[in-house]
């Protein structure tokens, strides 16, 4: 019982059904050890913390060079900014919006910088639910192809203040 | 169990000169015989139990206020708090439950194990004035810093935002009056084998308590690595907070601190599984190996809150969220077998044996220190389990991070898990520490089913809408005033639906715990030889 001492003997080794079942469950956690690196490697979307340090002023800057370089439009005052396929996009962060609306080509690829002016926020991109984290003083890149067209909500999902479910943004995808 | 005729308190419980049976270290007059189960009680144990049990139980009312509150603000059609007490709510919630009511549990779980199961008296009475002092007046600072909109910073309180600097010390004093409670635990352990008030090796109930224990230790040290710079930060002190280090630290205390409960949950499955179908450990060295591989190897999971993190290597994250993390899981599903075997071995041997299930079929579910801990097994092993291991994952965390699918699993872990556990406890500690006998026992009996039940409801909720997308601590799922137009699918309103819902019969079950508890303790019937038997 486990509330009195066991017996003095007490370190046996596993048998019958109790052996069976240890045997498959660590055979299940072998497999799933393994299918991790091998899904990094065969799965076609992933995480991998590409960054690099940058002021949250400099990447502010970053940031307005390629509005001005790249505008191609403006809704409601916010402008619209097409990257160069194979080239960079920036995507500001910072309470509570995200700016600018990024406008992309389906099927070209693009590294999306992503970072904070303030406080840490989350990147949440409707309606196909994927999520990365945004921090200041990290320029996150994400290596992204869009594969469908449309109009894409961006939506903050870090708690950051009380203007945190007002923070949305958008990404425009054409063919 | 053991059985002993109750003798009156105060008395030396074993005859003199018998050399068998190992021999209490008590101080004269500060112990009894418990009438129930013939263990002797330390006094001053007792006390400290009882201190601890109650100020949980308070902070779990106060979390489950909290808790309805957010559930009917996540429901659409309700919408109730506005936003900035919405936060406001979440933060108190999973300050309240996460740290409050469950570690006020566990100190009490502590000091059970470490003396009425080991024959002992507590090491010290002072060092368990200071640590609840220091817990209470802590926990006091974090709920007033928060109620008064001065930490409106969510439990994780990520850097840079900040709270005011008395939030932190809170947090603080009340880790370290956690860590001083810790200690003296292992200081019974200490006198209790130098004055061989037990042979041979512990118990494995309170094996399981020590593995939480020092799972706790180590927890602690990383809560002092993350919390006194944060609190310096506040001060002025220190210009600046990484955040990613943040993050990183924070997460060596937020994860391992579910582990301590989970190890404190299994060794109260253990126990209740002996107090209530004298469930027998099928294999004493397999049960202890696998708390052993809790403690070696679940801070790896801390690496999951990092997986879409910038800064953090595509390697790292494999690496750390793969490998020997696994072999945590696999203590939780060796766990998962050997608690269940026990009961049913020993309901088969009680003369249940028809059919595949028919020993499940003839088990005391009218007891509700058997359902409860057998529902908490059933939750924390299929839901929690099922959809830990699936968002551990690299990919699927892309889809799940911060989005409701998270809280879905942790309220399946913690709270259909640990929170049922100790609430099924808590059906023997008011008889058997407080020695009160329970008001309103139909209320009582259907207690742990009606919590399972709104519990399950929350998880699933939160589960499938935030499989949508839904996100974790948001107050507007239109996003009304927005920049940009932005919404979910409308199927979201059903399972947002669900959680509200849900969280209307979790808080049901909880008052059906609760009020009972308090009706015992204050107002129940004195027990002077068994406890009615539930």
């Amino acid at each position: 019982m486990g509330i009195s001492a066991p017996p003095a003997d007490w370190f046996k080794a596993p048998s019958g059904t109790e052996r069976a079942w240890i045997g498959l469950a660590l055979l299940w956690c072998i497999v799933l050890t393994l299918a991790m690196p091998y899904w990094h490697f065969k799965g076609k979307q992933n995480s991998t913390g590409e960054a690099y340090a940058v002021e949250p002023a400099k990447f502010a800057a970053r940031v307005q060079s390629f509005v001005a370089s790249n505008k191609v439009d403006e809704k409601n005052g916010i402008p619209v900014v097409e990257a160069a396929p194979g080239g960079d996009a920036y995507l500001q962060a910072q309470m509570w919006t995200f700016y600018p609306i990024l406008k992309f080509r389906k099927g070209q690829t693009y590294r999306l910088h992503i970072s904070s002016t303030d406080i840490q926020h989350g990147f949440s991109l409707l309606p196909i639910n994927m999520n990365f984290q945004v921090l200041p003083g990290y320029d996150h890149v994400l290596t992204i192809t869009p594969t469908m067209t449309g109009d894409f909500p961006i939506i903050c999902n870090e708690f950051c203040g009380i203007g945190h479910h007002q923070m949305t943004g958008k990404i425009i995808v054409t063919e | 169990m053991t059985t002993m005729d109750p003798t009156v308190e105060g008395a030396i419980a074993e005859p003199a000169g018998d050399s068998d049976v190992p021999k209490g270290n008590h101080l004269p007059g500060l112990s009894r015989i418990c009438g129930t189960t013939g263990l002797t009680v330390d006094l001053t144990a007792q006390k400290f139990i009882q201190l601890n049990a109650v100020a949980a139980v308070v902070c779990l009312l106060i979390g489950g206020v909290a808790a309805l509150l957010i559930a009917l603000t996540r429901w659409p059609a309700v919408h109730l708090l506005p936003a900035e007490w919405y936060y406001r709510m979440v933060t108190l919630h999973g300050l309240s439950m996460l740290i409050l009511w469950i570690i006020f549990f566990e100190i009490a779980v502590l000091y059970f194990a470490g003396t009425v199961l080991l024959k002992s008296r507590l090491a010290s009475a002072t060092a368990a004035w200071i640590s609840y002092v220091m817990m209470v007046v802590g926990g006091g600072m974090v709920a007033v810093m928060v109620l008064t909109g001065k930490a409106d910073v969510m439990f994780t309180s990520y850097a840079p935002l900040k709270a005011h600097q008395l939030y932190y010390l809170g947090v603080i004093l009340f880790a370290v009056g956690t860590l001083i409670g810790v200690i003296n635990f292992f200081a019974t352990i200490y006198i209790a084998k130098r004055d061989k008030t037990y042979k041979g090796s512990v118990p494995l109930v309170v094996f399981g308590a020590i593995t939480a224990a020092i799972i706790a230790v180590a927890t602690l040290l990383h809560g002092a690595a993350i919390y006194i710079p944060t609190w310096l930060w506040a001060l002025g002190v220190i210009p600046n907070m990484d955040p990613a280090v943040y993050r990183l630290v924070f997460w060596g205390l937020g994860h391992p601190s579910q582990q301590i409960n989970v190890a404190a949950m299994v060794s109260v499955w253990y126990l209740l599984s002996a107090i209530t179908v004298g469930g027998k450990v099928l294999n004493q060295g397999v049960s202890r190996v696998a708390f052993l591989f809790y403690i070696l190897f679940i801070n790896l999971a801390s690496a999951h809150h990092l997986l879409v993190d910038p800064g953090v290597s595509a390697g790292w994250k494999i690496w750390n969220t793969s490998y020997a993390m696994y072999l945590a899981v696999l203590a939780s599903m060796i766990h998962g077998y050997t608690v269940p075997a026990s009961v049913e071995v020993a309901l088969r041997k009680q003369g249940h044996d028809k059919g595949l299930f028919g020993w499940l079929g003839a088990a005391p579910w009218g007891n509700p220190g058997f359902s409860g801990f057998f529902l908490s097994l059933l939750i924390f092993g299929f839901i929690g389990g099922i959809t830990g291991v699936t968002l551990g994952t690299e990919q699927i965390n892309i889809i799940a991070h911060n989005t409701l699918r998270i809280p879905g699993h942790f309220h399946s872990t913690v709270v259909g898990g640990t929170t049922l556990a100790f609430m099924a406890v808590t059906y023997y500690v008011v008889p058997l520490i407080f020695r009160r006998e329970f008001p309103l026992r139909a209320i009582c009996k259907l207690q742990p089913f009606v919590f399972a039940l709104g519990i399950a409801m929350i998880s699933f909720g939160m589960s499938f809408a935030g499989s949508y997308g839904v996100s974790r601590r948001h107050w507007d799922i239109e996003f009304t005033g927005a920049t940009h137009a932005a919404g979910y699918d409308a199927s979201v309103h059903v399972w947002l639906a669900m959680v509200g819902i849900g969280g209307i019969v979790a808080f049901t079950g909880l008052l059906m715990y609760v009020l009972p508890v308090v009706g015992a303790v204050f107002f129940g019937k004195k027990i002077d030889g068994k406890m009615t038997p539930w």
